[in-house]
């Protein structure tokens, strides 16, 4: 029970991080109907920007965890968004508009020049840092097993329950969601109506982007090393969240991470650390053969 | 033109500014180990920094001046940066000599476009020129045929040469392959290399395991793969396009990764070495005969070169390839062909005309993997040493890319492709990780400017919507 106690606070910690990601999927999914297959290298760069922005603050002699994390998580979310928004703009919106698989072989051509790009500038080896944060306290001991929840596992779902909090706010109530939402049930008509509905797909990519910047250093901070190679799995993982929770879904895509948290570490905890991405891969394509449209997603109707 | 000038220099500026933000961390503070416990530092790169944004500041106001019809001043500051790129002046990187230089040939480049444009079209009107037209498409595959068949024979055909030759067949195989499942059924399959992984260790096992030689396994190593494609595909082939391109990533990742676990099969992470390589009537390839075994320069009484070898597995798979080729081609005429290419266009459409959907993907799919499961087979043979490290995603990546940006569905266009996105990084292999950085790069630039591939498939005849309209329902 303990144990069992132990994997799953560990569990909903990392599907706290896949969650945010998975966010990023599923809006620019549903807007545009497009994987955006780059989305998890921005993720990687979200967490290098985080990386340097910490070195930075420590070279400062900024002490206080505090202040260093809300430092660094306004760098790395604004200039993620940096990312996000060029992507969309130089290598997905002249293909608005061209055959189905034009954008894909574009996001992963994104996808295959940003990691070497950050491999070239930032060398090929794993970093080690953001550990700002130490310490827990005991929940509770049973059959000699200490279950201990560790003050940073506080933080990255206090993090991620207040960001969620505060996207669904935006998305519920705000213009800018409004016009999103507009989008995503029909461009054309939207903008018939006068929605910016280049500015509306920016401000996604931008939102997605800045929220993967968040799970990039919420996961620099809970495993202490990046590389440039973090993004391609992370990414898929996310994507599957998305997909599991069902896509263009917000609540889904959270609740699609938590899942896939929670299959990964339980798979890892019980049976074998090796075969735990099979088993992410595993249950995305189950999902997506007996429900196609997800856990919470609605079920697509194809028009003729 | 004049008061143009202020917005096209707004413009450059505020790209500058946009590159400058995305550069400022990753590429001015590179992250070092100090060492001695010290933790993470910095190395500075921020001049380069701020070279490189100044180079786009200039780039970006010559592509503004090129495309609002100021091609001199363009064409000027274009050369005028290959100058710089070239000059012995003191950069901090030798990165960002070829960086300025090449910026320059792109941009001089951008500004002749429209007159080369101009002067091709007029050239293609002209009565001659159409006739060249004609003929060239009508012989340029037989012409490239030729050119390959007597490639071994050219005094070029060096060991490198001949090395890439065979590299660019492979993936002109494995592109045609693919063409079947992506280009004429419009399937989209992010996770081809798992079949290509499924040939190559069918041999690797069958032949180290159980002794049986290149071409007995051959058939077996193509039947296996298209096993494994019917086993995969037939519950998620009912799946729509997009979804169905990650769950074939998703499956070529647990193949990886079960090759990269299983030890007891597959050795792991370590691999598979000492592999046989194919054999010509039974004789191998080897200066001095294994026992029991006959070499080929025996066989034939001629003496012994390492080229051989290489000239051999240059031709098997050219005829795998043509046999790939040429099956395609026959299949296209046959009503499961036709069925691929109507599905492609529109499912519904097909299924209220009587097409079974999943049967006809499912050949396509399954055919699609007996063919990467030839190449895989030839790929172990080759190489004699195979492990998991050669079968990642990027793989598969590359493969749809050669098949996209040659124009899906066009044969010759996959051959082109190979040739640029193989051959061309192949001979810059010095560059490292700029190539792969160039390959990624140039992937997105060729969609956003020739979205159709470089050959453009045939058009159906007759369209009710016009293109891209109606994509989003």
């Amino acid at each position: 029970m303990a144990y069992f106690t132990q994997q799953l606070i560990n569990a909903i910690t990392l599907g706290a991080i896949y969650g945010l990601i998975a966010i990023g999927y599923t809006m620019v999914y549903g807007i545009i109907g497009m994987i955006n297959f780059a989305h998890g290298e921005v993720f990687m760069i979200g967490a290098f920007i985080s990386l340097i922005g910490f070195v930075i603050c420590g070279s400062l002699g900024i002490s206080s965890a505090p202040i260093a994390i809300v430092l660094v998580l306004l760098l790395a979310m604004s200039f993620s968004a940096v990312y996000g928004w060029a992507i969309e703009r130089t290598a997905y919106r002249p293909l608005r508009g061209s055959f189905r698989l034009a954008p894909l072989i574009s996001a992963i051509g994104v996808s295959i020049a940003l990691q070497n790009y950050v491999q070239l500038a930032q060398g090929a080896r794993p970093k080690p840092g953001g550990q700002v944060v130490s310490g827990g306290f005991n929940l509770f001991t049973a059959d000699g097993f200490d279950v201990r929840v560790t003050w940073l596992q506080i933080i990255i779902v206090l993090v991620t329950v207040v960001l969620m909090a505060g996207f669904t706010w935006v998305i519920a109530k705000t213009s800018l969601g409004r016009q999103q939402r507009a989008c995503e049930q029909d461009m054309k008509m939207a903008a018939l109506l006068g929605v910016n509905v280049d500015r509306t797909i920016s401000l996604t990519f931008v939102l997605g982007a800045a929220l993967a910047a968040v799970a990039g250093m919420l996961f620099l901070m809970y495993y202490g090393v990046v590389d440039f190679f973090i993004g391609f799995l992370a990414g898929i993982k996310a994507f599957t969240a998305a997909v599991l929770g069902g896509i263009g879904s917000l609540p889904g895509a959270m609740l699609g991470g938590l899942l896939i948290g929670l299959i990964e570490v339980f798979w890892a905890g019980y049976f074998s650390s090796e075969y735990k991405d099979v088993a992410a891969f595993a249950i995305l394509v189950l999902v997506l053969i007996f429900r196609p449209s997800g856990l919470l997603g609605k079920p697509e109707i194809e028009k003729v | 033109m004049g008061p143009r000038l202020p917005l096209m220099l707004k413009d450059a500026g505020l790209t500058a500014f946009v590159a400058a933000a995305l550069g400022i961390f990753i590429v001015g503070f590179r992250t070092v180990d100090q060492g001695g416990g010290k933790g993470l530092g910095f190395d500075y790169h921020l001049v380069d920094l701020a070279v490189a944004v100044f180079v786009i500041f200039i780039g970006r106001l010559g592509l503004s001046m090129a495309a609002n019809g100021l091609r001199w001043p363009a064409i000027v500051l274009g050369v005028a940066m290959m100058a710089a790129g070239a000059s012995p002046m003191k950069l901090p990187s030798g990165f960002l000599h070829w960086f300025v230089a090449l910026g320059g040939v792109l941009l001089v480049i951008r500004a002749i476009w429209p007159w080369a444009n101009d002067a091709m079209g007029v050239a293609a009107r002209t009565p001659s020129g159409v006739a060249l037209g004609k003929a060239g498409v009508k012989w340029f595959g037989w012409l490239l045929l030729a050119a390959a068949v007597l490639m071994p024979f050219t005094p070029f055909a060096d060991q490198k040469t001949m090395d890439l030759g065979v590299l660019i067949l492979t993936y002109v195989m494995l592109g045609w392959g693919l063409n079947i499942v992506v280009g004429l059924a419009g399937l989209l399959d992010l996770g081809y290399v798992a079949f290509y992984a499924v040939g190559a260790y069918a041999y690797a096992l069958l032949s180290t395991q159980y002794g049986l030689g290149f071409w007995t396994v051959l058939p077996l190593a193509g039947m296996m793969a298209a096993l494994f494609g019917i086993v995969l595909g037939f519950p998620v082939l009912r799946l729509r396009g997009d979804y169905l391109a990650i769950v074939t990533l998703g499956f070529g990742e647990i193949i990886r990764l079960v090759l990269l676990n299983w030890f007891d099969l597959t050795n792991g992470p370590a691999g598979i070495g000492s592999i046989p390589g194919p054999t010509l009537f039974g004789a191998v390839f080897a200066e001095t005969p294994p026992p029991g075994k006959q070499t080929v320069s025996e066989m034939l009484g001629i003496a012994f070169d390492g080229n051989h070898r290489l000239i051999f597995l240059y031709y098997i798979i050219l005829g795998l390839a043509l046999i790939t080729n040429l099956f395609t081609q026959r299949m296209r005429r046959l009503p499961v062909g036709r069925a691929w290419e109507a599905l492609r266009e529109d499912e519904t459409a097909c299924q209220a005309l009587g097409i079974n959907p999943t049967n006809t993907k499912l050949t396509a799919f399954a055919i699609g993997a007996m063919f990467a499961g030839f190449a895989g087979s030839f790929f172990a043979a080759k190489q004699r040493f195979i492990s998991p490290e050669s079968f990642v995603f990027i793989e598969s990546a590359i493969i749809l890319a050669i098949v996209v940006l040659g124009g899906m569905g066009s044969q010759i266009g996959v051959v082109l492709a190979a040739v640029l996105l193989i051959g061309l990084p192949e001979w810059f292999r010095d560059l490292g990780n700029y190539r792969m950085l160039a390959f990624g790069l140039a992937m997105v630039l060729i969609m956003v400017f020739k979205p159709r591939g470089l050959i453009s498939h045939r058009e159906p005849s007759i369209r009710l919507h016009p293109a891209g309209s109606g994509g989003g329902g």
